[in-house]
């Protein structure tokens, strides 16, 4: 499945996936690596002496508070949604991005549906590895389907009520 | 009451596109139902037994006579011509087709209604006092924090998958109408040592399968951090709770697996950290803004008495039957609260005619009264009746169906639509509430019991808020056959508590001879001025139990 | 010891478009549950299943499902009390549902 980034402006593109994700047991390549948190715990000293980008993939409950100032050493942080009803992944996408000033890539994978890219979005998401039947275009739908927020969230958004006050 | 701005009006009508662009995709067959189920359900659509079931947010129980009138035109032409109103003061029609829902939500849109987020794991419908605004006895109208939140909470990009349903209630009384301490969260509106204005908030009540009263998270939150505190709550909730058993994943559960006291910590730290960003900050001139809307209408200088009403009452007894249940009394003097019964003996509890929905929108016109309300007890209250109208009032009320003199007696029954409707059912609710009401008719009867709340819920999702009647009674499926558990002592007004279950089930056609023998040992061992509930706290189960279980005992001999 | 005969079953699923309960008829979904198939056969039954998914993929029905019926002098009455009101209607109102249709033949509607 490609991957999708969404820039500042809601623009959105599909991108080359510069990282390969390897499993837990899997040798390292030179090339730009996703490895899990448990590998990374296992591992750390070894990865971040690479002198290739390195990504982290975390599962659903996987809180991205365990890996403290190391977050700010991975160019990417993949969230996984095992199911479009685990939402945990729209917390953890804000608390990288509000509570521990995450600027790297927050990218989402797994089961999401339309009606959640807009969502992943506006809590830091800024791509997407999306099941078949979201297309680019439908992408660019979804993120333009509600003009406006009611609430303040990750994106920095105007809400409604910074639009009342003019 | 709240208007819509150019942005709210913008807001639901590019949901109702959106609406529409997911049906067409569905019926294209671009979305399978798994992946259709979850957007239509944000959109307050089920598919139940029969039908497919709309559920329409009625926000904190408010609605002008605009659109009541709507409510009424789109249960004509879209639906059988009726609807029924819920225990979470919002409407459901029973019989809509898919194809006709994206219509349905644009006629919704023109009168400032929608469906948005009635079902779905996210947060529901706030909900408050159906005497808001009105009675004397609030320290202030609930209802401007109500539409502060239902807009924070609207389309909340981190809070629309959490682990379930999240329902919010906003209290200003000391007598709790709106069952406060049975909701996930609970605001109160409180006054602290210093004299300031500000927020109890409270989390983890619930009903269903596992009842809980909720704990306090915190006595006393700053107006300004209102909203801060409760995204507090969310987020540690949406990152804490539960994902591998439905059954166990509401806020309660969390917080008792936690412990309040963990639960509070918690928050605390979420709450720091987003009061410090000042993004959710809510300013004294945005809440006094929001405030204006719900500023009370232009009330006449009346004396307290009127002739009128005070003469009528002499001359029509049945006129002074209502007016004892279901009159109240109203901050502003000659004014009055009227109860509209939708709980006629035999009726449907609840239920309203397009019809009566229509006529009920011509009275609120004819007599100047811009709200009509929806309580949680599944009645409409018209908050701001002059006492000289109330007279013609209750006669117009009276030719509609809808005059029952029974607010709060033990006719004015709580039960869920059940099994006659519901695809979560194990049981039918609807009849059992009849029968009991058809075997209370008797008006003196009534008068003597006094008080009785009862709740009747079809399955153990707890709709009907069995667990908070003073009799709840629920509706089990034992091998194919209606069975309906007793409970005693439940309460979900300030002295919240737990309806004890009393033991096996009775039958069908026993649930409300039980109930009679229950009730009918609560007038012989009454104290004075002891209501069902309180004579129950003083003597328990035990007593009740004995009485309940004749018929089956004079069956073994 | 042979077990007890199974009851036959019948296939119902709600139509997508307006959520109409319907069931499965050699083929086709019909609005009447006296005019469905009747299964004695649980393996012809899974078989039908199996037919009636296709109406699924095609977006006509949703979630077919078997359930069990007795049959009483040529008479349908769903052996559980769900199918029962879903096949009639709203017990507490007898003006909607099939049950109010004039020209529903008439089925075992006792609970």
């Amino acid at each position: 499945m490609p991957l999708i980034k969404v820039g500042a402006h809601l623009d959105s593109e599909i991108a080359e996936d510069a990282f390969v994700t390897v499993a837990d047991d899997a040798p390292l390549t030179d090339a730009p690596a996703i490895v899990s948190l448990a590998r990374f715990k296992k591992e750390r000293d070894v990865l971040l002496a690479r002198n290739t980008p390195l990504g982290i993939r975390l599962k659903a409950a996987e809180n991205p508070e365990e890996l403290g100032d190391d977050v700010h050493h991975f160019a990417v942080v993949v969230l996984e949604i095992p199911t479009f009803k685990d939402g945990r992944a729209f917390s953890w996408a804000r608390i990288l991005r509000t509570r521990m000033k995450y600027r790297g890539e927050v990218r989402s994978v797994g089961h999401i549906l339309y009606d959640q890219v807009a969502l992943l979005q506006r809590v830091g998401v800024d791509a997407f590895e999306l099941p078949e039947t979201i297309t680019l275009a439908q992408v660019r739908r979804a993120l333009g389907e509600m003009k406006n927020v009611y609430q303040p969230s990750a994106d920095g958004r105007k809400t409604i009520r910074d639009l009342r006050a003019g | 009451m709240y208007r819509y701005d150019e942005f709210d009006a913008q807001f639901v009508a590019e949901r109702v596109e959106q609406f529409r662009y997911q049906v067409a995709r569905r019926l294209a067959g671009e979305l399978t139902e798994d992946e259709f189920k979850p957007l239509r359900l944000m959109n307050g659509l089920y598919l139940q037994l029969h039908a497919y079931m709309l559920r329409i947010a009625v926000p904190y129980g408010t609605l002008s006579s605009k659109q009541l009138r709507k409510l009424g035109q789109i249960a004509r032409k879209y639906d059988k011509g009726y609807g029924h109103f819920t225990t979470r003061t919002n409407l459901q029609l029973n019989w809509p087709k898919l194809v006709d829902v994206p219509d349905i939500l644009a006629e919704l849109a023109s009168v400032e209604m929608h469906c948005i987020q009635t079902s779905g794991n996210c947060i529901r419908n706030v909900t408050a006092d159906q005497f808001a605004g009105a009675t004397a006895e609030e320290m202030e109208d609930p209802r401007p924090l109500c539409e502060i939140i239902r807009q924070w909470s609207t389309r909340h990009p981190e809070f629309t998958f959490l682990a379930r349903k999240f329902k919010i209630a906003v209290g200003a009384t000391e007598h709790d109408r709106a069952a406060l301490q049975y909701h996930d969260m609970a605001v109160q509106v409180v006054r602290n040592a210093e004299g300031r204005t500000g927020y109890l908030v409270m989390a983890g009540g619930g009903m269903g399968r596992t009842p809980y009263v909720a704990h306090v998270m915190r006595e006393f939150v700053e107006r300004e951090d209102i909203l801060a505190y409760l995204e507090a709550v969310l987020r540690v909730y949406n990152e804490d709770s539960r994902r591998d058993n439905i059954h166990k994943q509401r806020i309660k559960i969390l917080i008792n697996a936690i412990g309040p006291e963990e639960m509070r910590r918690r928050v605390a730290r979420e709450f720091e950290e987003i009061k410090a960003s000042g993004t959710l900050q809510l300013p004294q001139d945005e809440l006094d803004r929001i405030k204006t809307y719900f500023a009370p209408p232009e009330f006449e200088k009346l004396p307290d008495v009127s002739s009128q009403f005070e003469v009528a009452q002499q001359r029509d007894a049945d006129f002074a039957n209502w007016v004892m249940t279901n009159v109240a009394k109203h901050k502003q003097p000659g004014y009055a609260i009227a109860t509209i019964s939708l709980k006629p003996v035999g009726g449907v509890p609840g239920d309203a005619t397009s019809d009566q929905m229509e006529a009920l929108a011509d009275l609120m016109d004819e007599f100047g009264f811009d709200e009509v309300r929806v309580s949680h007890e599944q009645n409409l209250v018209l908050p701001h009746v002059k006492k000289r109208d109330l007279p013609a009032v209750y006669a117009r009320l009276k030719a509609l169906g809808v005059a029952t003199p029974n607010a709060g007696l033990i006719t004015d029954i709580i039960a869920c639509p059940g099994l006659d409707y519901c695809d979560l059912a194990n049981a039918r609710s609807i009849p059992v509430a009849q029968d009991i009401a058809r075997r209370f008719e008797n008006l003196q009867r009534q008068h003597d019991i006094g008080e009785l709340k009862i709740k009747i819920s079809g399955c153990i999702n707890a709709c009907g808020h069995h667990h908070a009647g003073h009799i709840g009674i629920l509706g089990v499926d034992k091998k194919g056959v209606e069975y309906y558990q007793l409970q005693l002592g439940g309460s979900g007004a300030e002295d919240a508590s737990i309806g004890d279950i009393m033991g096996p089930g009775f039958g069908r056609h026993e649930i409300a001879n039980a109930v009679e023998r229950v009730v009918d040992h609560y007038l012989k061992v009454r104290l004075d001025g002891e209501r069902f509930l309180d004579t129950y706290r003083r003597v328990g189960m035990e007593p009740f139990k004995n009485v309940a279980y004749l018929e089956q005992l004079y069956a073994a001999y | 010891m042979a077990a007890a005969p199974k009851l036959p079953q019948m296939i119902t699923a709600n139509r997508l478009r307006d959520g109409e309960v319907v069931w499965w008829k050699a083929g086709h979904w019909v609005e009447r549950i006296e005019q469905g198939s009747v299964y004695e056969d649980p393996k012809a039954a899974a078989a039908a299943l199996t037919e009636a998914q296709v109406f699924v993929t095609d977006r006509v029905v949703v979630n077919p499902y078997l359930f069990e019926v007795r049959v009483t002098d040529g008479r349908i009455k769903p052996a559980s009390e769900r199918e029962l009101i879903r096949a009639a209607g709203p017990t507490v109102r007898h003006d909607l549902g099939k049950q109010s249709c004039p020209t529903l033949e008439s089925f075992d509607v006792s609970l």
